[in-house]
């Protein structure tokens, strides 16, 4: 009796551990697919796919929004602090789009690199605060700069 | 010791003793869901670049922690059920399994609505959304297994075996915002670093954690003597019971 639990138990440490191998194999073999988006050294370097839509994640460069009267269209470019893509965006931006924020933006490079996005979405950092505490960080900040 | 977790392993006991719990754990989670949604919905801070609309997290983060906990503790006892073959495991990981798929729809679509504001979109295939969205498939695929073989004992070593497959997804959802880009944030609180939430939304937030963490006990434990008179239903004890109300 003690060893068929015994068996059993081996039976069940195997099978966690097999399948648990078996995944991640899987997920390295397909590690390029996963990824959601590229980042702008990335599509510098060229390792992007030219001619068929993906993505690029980064942050929007400070200064670089231009929005043009009239219409939704807009210009920005979006940086990994690196390098950085310009991109051009028609359509209604997230509410946490502004300067500075993590951005993932979908769209084709055109052949002149200037990406072509056909949608923005804002990613959202892990940091949680009320405004006055961002207000104390700011300060301390530019205190540690100066 | 030994002898009363022995003892609490007979469905008789454990019915009798999960009733008498009910009503006090029950209790504490209207106190605990009162004071964290009050805290949270009222006291707590806007934040600093979302506004009011972070106060989804308070439901969100506990109905997802407890998403991946409730399935972890479902495959534990599928291993102590396949090894051990302890009656009372099949009852609480089969009164488990809705509870859990509830908690899983509950952070997709509490995600979803937080998302279309503030990402811009409902629904994106990153790797974080799609292996819980394959979390609630893993629900559902438990349930369904285990009421589509008739011979009880069959459909829970079945259902057993799919639970055990299916822990793997566990770590991939949690580590899946440190292993890829993904459109998800990274984990606030759960980092060995010190969380990067202000501590007057972290309390009610810990307190809404716990919340779920009792509603879901209770409703584990009512959910499992109604399972315990289902599968008990010839024995003697049970039809006592049932002649004893009656009366």
């Amino acid at each position: 009796m003690r060893r068929r639990r015994r068996n059993r138990l081996l039976m069940v440490v195997f099978l966690v551990l097999g399948i648990g191998v078996a995944v991640a194999f899987t997920l390295n073999a397909f590690r390029q697919n996963i990824l959601f988006f590229f980042t702008p050294s990335q599509v510098v370097g060229g390792e992007a796919p030219l001619g068929h839509p993906f993505r690029i994640g980064g942050l929007v460069a400070e200064n670089s929004v231009q929005r043009s009267e009239g219409s939704l269209e807009i210009h920005f470019q979006v940086t990994d602090t690196v390098n950085s893509v310009k991109v051009v965006y028609e359509g209604i931006l997230p509410d946490l789009f502004r300067e500075g924020q993590g951005i993932v933006t979908k769209g084709t490079l055109d052949p002149t690199g200037v990406f072509v996005a056909s949608e923005v979405l804002a990613k959202h950092d892990e940091n949680y605060m009320p405004p006055e505490a961002e207000h104390a960080l700011k300060a301390a900040q530019t205190l540690k700069d100066n | 010791m030994w002898d009363w977790f022995h003892r609490l392993g007979s469905p008789k006991y454990f019915y009798g003793f999960a009733g008498a719990l009910v009503p006090w754990l029950a209790g504490l989670c209207v106190i605990l869901f009162a004071v964290g949604l009050y805290l949270g919905l009222v006291i707590a801070p806007s934040d600093y670049q979302q506004g009011d609309s972070y106060r989804i997290i308070f439901v969100h983060v506990p109905s997802a922690w407890m998403s991946m906990f409730v399935y972890v503790l479902m495959a534990i006892f599928a291993a102590i059920g396949l090894i051990w073959r302890v009656k009372l495991t099949a009852i609480l990981a089969t009164a488990s399994a809705p509870i859990g798929a509830s908690f899983t729809f509950l952070a997709l679509a509490t995600g979803s609505i937080w998302g279309k504001p503030m990402w811009g979109t409902w629904w994106v295939w990153d790797a974080r959304l799609t292996s819980e969205l394959i979390l609630f498939f893993l629900y559902l695929g438990f349930i369904a297994l285990q009421t589509a073989i008739p011979d009880r004992q069959t459909a829970w070593r079945a259902a057993s075996i799919l639970l055990l497959v299916g822990v793997v997804n566990i770590p991939i959802i949690h580590y899946s915002v440190d292993w890829w880009y993904t459109l998800h944030q990274p984990a606030t609180i759960t980092k060995f670093d010190t969380p990067s939430i202000h501590l007057s939304m972290l309390i009610p937030l810990l307190i809404m954690a716990v919340a779920f963490k009792v509603f879901y006990i209770t409703v584990l434990l009512s959910r499992a003597r109604a399972e315990i008179l289902d599968r008990e239903r010839k024995t003697h004890w049970v039809q006592d019971l049932v002649r004893s109300e009656q009366i």
